[in-house]
């Protein structure tokens, strides 16, 4: 790994995937918790609507996959308040419908052809430093949102009644949320791709929720395990030869099923123990 | 004389267009034990949350201590009926109790003030969880969960206690001490108490509330037999789906 740093593009992939994991870490949690993967993935798709509306009106890319984003991520929470029963299927009716404006947009596009394949997986490999830059800048700011709210984050995702009961004005600290899931997912998309940001906001959270007890050590040990997965699949990727993001997102399900068997496993030992002593204090009283 | 703790007047609300409530007129006393029973789907649990201000009437109005609803919902203590939502949520039971005493007006990061911790130990020491306070919530049993949620809405130090069939997923060992829990706290609180479970209501109410979509009667406990024709009467007439919910009551009865 060491020699493999002497690469610029190395440095700011690990830069990247450092960056990436902290925010994936952090959103994630709150992702997790609230049962938002599914409409992350609504605006993460979407996007690409945004992306075809950028090229078609000839706007800046960011400022077209964003804006389409967000648009589409508040349509998706105002329908997750007013009617949760069906809330996820209108996020899959956006999903479809955003990525299918973005293809239709790009065909009638003069002289443009647009990999989508990029978008997908995006190429880790070749950031460049000024995306760093303002992957750090946004990153950073939303991360100071979050922990100014936190306390309400905390108190709405384990209870939305309760928060309301106590004056925590849920409605908007929810629109909040997924308005900064909207900027996240876009900003992280286009620089390590959509299924890397995918695994690292689903993944990492999802194991650090049964070895943590507190919503903020659940986001430090989602932010090391991003960072852990993301270097050793850079790592595997330079000495094996393989694709960067797909072998960062192997190495996260790998651990996300090792997780799964261990759990199991724990769950035998621990019954095995109790029987154990059931039958030692049967033994006792007996003698 | 003190204006009573809740005091609920003309109050209607609409659903999609269906009327749940009509024409609610009642008034809660200090330290009152309520208990709101009726059919399913009579509009019990909405009344309940009409007062907790989740929901906004279509007419009509609700009093705190004679001020308006939004005012002063930090008086009101929630305990509600879902406890099993959100298990694997990582939090202590502690954490938990601590969510009561989040004040949104005030933003402190991390640190919970030791006054805080004190008082979260305090409520949950009173309800005989203290031992649990470090536990994950996923590993609490149902009963132990909901006297964390009691804990969480008792350090939020309620006037009125507003409880939502809050012995529906424990047994009746748990059922018997958790009324006893709430026949205690009622010495110092009033209690707003939404449920099916008739048997308790007869040993531990001290009024009864009979909703369906009218208010039928809102009276004194005095009999089981009394209680049983107030239910029967609510139960009986104009609803959406009688003969449904009439097989419901009689099977609350029988079980």
């Amino acid at each position: 790994m060491v020699e493999a740093l002497q690469f610029e593009f190395m440095r700011n992939a690990l830069f990247a995937g450092m960056l990436t994991s902290i925010i994936c870490g952090i959103i994630g949690t709150l992702i997790v918790v609230n049962r938002l993967v599914f409409l992350s993935g609504g605006i993460a798709h979407s996007a690409y609507g945004g992306i075809g509306l950028a090229f078609y009106f000839k706007l800046p890319y960011m400022v077209g996959a964003v804006g389409f984003s967000f648009l589409a991520a508040m349509l998706m929470a105002g329908v997750s308040i007013k009617s949760k029963q069906r809330a996820d299927t209108v996020i899959g009716v956006i999903w479809a419908m955003g990525m299918a404006l973005g293809v239709l947009l790009l065909d009638i596009t003069p002289g443009y052809n647009v990999d989508l394949m990029s978008y997908l997986f995006g190429s880790i490999l070749s950031v460049p430093v000024s995306d760093l830059i303002t992957m750090a800048v946004v990153g950073g700011t939303i991360l100071l949102i979050v922990f100014y709210f936190f306390q309400d984050l905390l108190v709405m995702s384990y209870d939305e009644e309760f928060a309301l009961v106590r004056g925590v004005p849920v409605k908007r600290l929810y629109y909040m949320l997924i308005g900064i899931v909207a900027i996240t997912v876009v900003m992280v998309v286009q620089v390590v791709g959509l299924i890397l940001v995918i695994a690292l906001l689903t993944i990492p959270p999802y194991i650090a929720e049964k070895y943590t007890k507190t919503l903020f050590q659940m986001m430090l040990l989602s932010c090391a395990l991003g960072m852990l997965f993301t270097t050793g699949g850079l790592w595997a990727s330079y000495r094996l030869d393989l694709t960067s993001g797909a072998a960062i997102i192997f190495l996260a399900g790998i651990a996300f099923f090792a997780s799964l068997v261990i759990d199991h496993l724990l769950q035998l030992w621990r019954k095995r123990m109790m029987s154990l002593a059931h039958q030692e204090e049967l033994s006792v009283t007996r003698n | 004389m003190t204006p009573p703790v809740i005091d609920i007047y003309d109050l209607c609300f609409s659903y999609s267009g269906k009327e749940v409530l009509h024409g609610i007129n009642l008034t809660v006393h200090n330290r009152d034990f309520v208990a709101v029973i009726g059919p399913n789907g009579g509009g019990k649990t909405t009344l309940l949350k009409l007062v907790l201000g989740l929901l906004r009437p279509t007419r009509g109005e609700i009093k705190l201590n004679g001020k308006p609803l939004g005012s002063n919902n930090a008086t009101i203590g929630y305990v509600p009926q879902q406890i099993n939502h959100n298990l694997s949520f990582p939090a202590t039971a502690l954490d938990i109790v601590l969510m009561g005493k989040h004040r949104p007006d005030k933003r402190f990061v991390f640190t919970n003030s030791k006054k805080d911790r004190r008082d979260a130990m305090e409520a949950l020491d009173k309800i005989g969880i203290a031992g649990y306070a470090n536990r994950k919530i996923t590993d609490l049993s149902g009963g132990q969960r909901q006297r964390v949620l009691i804990a969480r809405a008792l350090v939020t130090g309620p006037e009125l206690l507003m409880l939502d069939e809050p012995t529906a997923s424990i047994d009746t060992k748990g059922q018997a001490d958790f009324y006893a829990l709430l026949q205690s706290l009622n010495e110092t609180q009033t209690i707003f108490l939404v449920s099916h479970d008739l048997l308790s209501i007869a040993s531990y109410a001290k009024s009864i509330a009979c909703v369906n979509k009218r208010l039928y009667c809102h009276q004194p406990f005095s009999s089981s037999k009394e209680l049983l024709e107030a239910f029967y009467a609510c139960s009986a007439e104009d609803t959406p789906s009688s003969t449904l919910s009439g097989q419901a009551a009689e099977e609350t009865i029988n079980g």
